[in-house]
């Protein structure tokens, strides 16, 4: 008998203004504060045609948006760094960054024209001030916008100090071996994919 | 003869009444018995009362097994969540956009009793589809986990193009979602996949969300159309030698793994989530049947005892006077 009281509780009360729905709902777990906004053409498309059901929201009313490109170039450079695992770094303020794009290493200040790059394995390090934190990335995306943000999306990455020096050798001789024995086009493209991590993480130990 | 023996056979070893509160082939209490019988009998209430007790502590017990795992998977939930946030930076957020060939991935769960979140999904892919419907444009779906399979089969069976489950099997990883994600885009033709899954926001709440991504022949088209966050996309240089085209492939795979590894992880948790309140309030659903039971029980009892010391107390002063 209670067991749908609980799911009327849980309704959402209907709200005039989108403000005051954002005030309304206290957000427990810790989610980005959401600037409620969404796709009006959507919302108003799916009211029309089924309108028993609530209209699902859409990742844009989820995050914070961004801000416009100002009129001068910013002192520091916004980065978010961000791994499938974790954000190791999310809107922090930093002098430059330098990427392994596939075309070499490309240096982002502020004021960088807006990009899309394309990463390589290889080194990334991150220049603030007088520190510098340097990370192995495997692969991934960097996407400068015109606004000093840089969001870099990478599947792994590692700091530098914590790889181990003899496994990247024996690594690298290992995957040599198998370059010279494969015999189908698969095999030697991923033996010359090994050989490319390992020879990306010998220069970056010794570089 | 023999049948005459038989039968007398029969009446002596007619059942020995034994003590009438256990009688097993006695009335049950439901059924209207005549006043003063004595075969009152509180076996099937107390059957009854064993059975909702052990309901109740298989509920209990769920629950905790869905809340230690939900533990686990919000961590790693709440740390992929800016793994989409760049691409919506990027490429805008465009729900709304006119394709001809839409695909409706629907995430769900393998398991059941866990509240209303997969009928949620399949409700909204039914919404998505309705919506996406015109004369030369038939979304298709992927389904992936069973329950929402099992829905979906019974009215779209000829939509669905592909269905996936048992995800959840093994503790999901980024390598199996993009494998994941990879097939998917091989088999499939698209200009926009709508990947529908419930957002966990909190241990109740959870939010029903669709994500779009684009094909890259379609933010093609929208980038030359020069609208939008999208028409913005020209005055961004490609680093490298790739055309833009070739770029854009890229990056929608990449976009396309990166949000199912969002959403699986979110709507894994929403399940743990809503198993958890499910269960929660089925174990007290349970205790109060079992209240309610152990009340009748009791008066049963009480009835039973009553009629007894009744019948002994007659039969007594019968004989004295």
């Amino acid at each position: 008998m209670f067991r749908h009281a609980a799911k009327l509780l849980r309704r959402p009360v209907p709200t005039t203004s989108p403000a005051a729905a954002a005030v309304s709902r206290r957000p427990f777990s810790s989610d980005l504060p959401a600037a409620e906004t969404a796709d009006p053409a959507f919302v108003e498309a799916w009211k029309k045609l089924i309108p028993n059901i609530d209209p699902p929201k859409t990742p844009l009313s989820f995050m914070q948006p961004r801000p416009a490109t100002p009129a001068s170039i910013p002192t520091k450079l916004t980065v978010n760094f961000v791994l499938p695992y974790a954000s190791e770094l999310s809107a922090k303020e930093v002098d430059m960054v330098i990427v392994p794009a596939t075309t070499g290493q490309l240096g982002v200040l502020p004021g960088h024209v807006p990009t899309i790059a394309e990463l390589r394995p290889g080194l990334m390090s991150v220049h603030d001030g007088n520190d510098v934190t340097k990370y192995f990335v495997s692969s991934g995306f960097a996407f400068i916008h015109a606004n000093s943000f840089a969001d870099i999306i990478a599947v792994e990455a590692v700091p530098i100090d914590r790889i181990d020096a003899n496994l990247v050798q024996k690594g690298l001789a290992e995957f040599t071996q198998k370059v010279n024995s494969a015999s189908t086009d698969l095999e030697k493209a991923e033996a010359q994919i090994g050989v490319d991590v390992h020879s990306a993480l010998n220069s970056a130990l010794t570089g | 003869m023999a049948m005459a023996a038989l039968r007398r056979e029969g009446r002596r070893f007619a059942p020995s009444s034994p003590p009438p509160l256990l009688d097993a082939s006695a009335l049950l209490i439901e059924h209207h018995v005549p006043f003063g019988a004595r075969s009152i009998s509180t076996q099937v209430v107390r059957n009854r009362m064993k059975s909702v007790k052990n309901i109740q502590k298989i509920t209990k017990a769920m629950k905790m097994v869905a809340a230690s795992k939900l533990r686990a998977i919000q961590i790693r939930a709440e740390n992929s969540r800016g793994l989409w946030q760049p691409f919506i930076a990027l490429l805008g957020d465009t729900p709304s956009i006119d394709v001809k060939k839409n695909v409706i991935v629907t995430v769900s769960s393998d398991k059941g009793l866990c509240g209303g979140i997969n009928s949620t999904s399949v409700r909204l892919s039914k919404g998505l589809h309705k919506l996406n419907s015109g004369p030369d444009k038939e979304p298709k779906y992927v389904v992936v986990g069973e329950k929402a399979k099992v829905q979906l089969i019974r009215d779209s069976r000829k939509h669905i193009h592909l269905t996936i489950s048992e995800l959840t099997k093994i503790p999901l990883n980024y390598t199996q979602v993009s494998v994941l994600a990879d097939d998917i885009i091989k088999n499939v033709e698209f200009d926009a996949l709508k990947i529908v899954f419930n957002k966990f926001h909190s241990v109740v709440s959870f939010i029903p969300t669709v994500s779009t991504v684009l094909s890259p022949e379609v933010v093609e088209r929208e980038v030359e159309s020069g609208s939008g966050k999208l028409g913005e996309l020209d005055s961004y240089e490609i680093e490298g030698g790739s055309t833009r085209g070739e770029t854009l492939q890229n990056l929608a795979e990449f976009q396309f793994s990166c949000v199912m590894f969002n959403a699986v992880l979110e709507n894994a948790c929403s399940e743990m989530g809503a198993r958890m309140s499910a269960m929660d309030s089925s174990s007290r659903n349970a205790g109060e049947v079992l209240d309610r039971l152990t009340l009748t029980y009791n008066r049963t009892r009480q009835a039973a005892i009553t009629t007894e010391l009744t019948e002994i107390i007659s039969g007594a002063s019968a004989l004295e006077g």
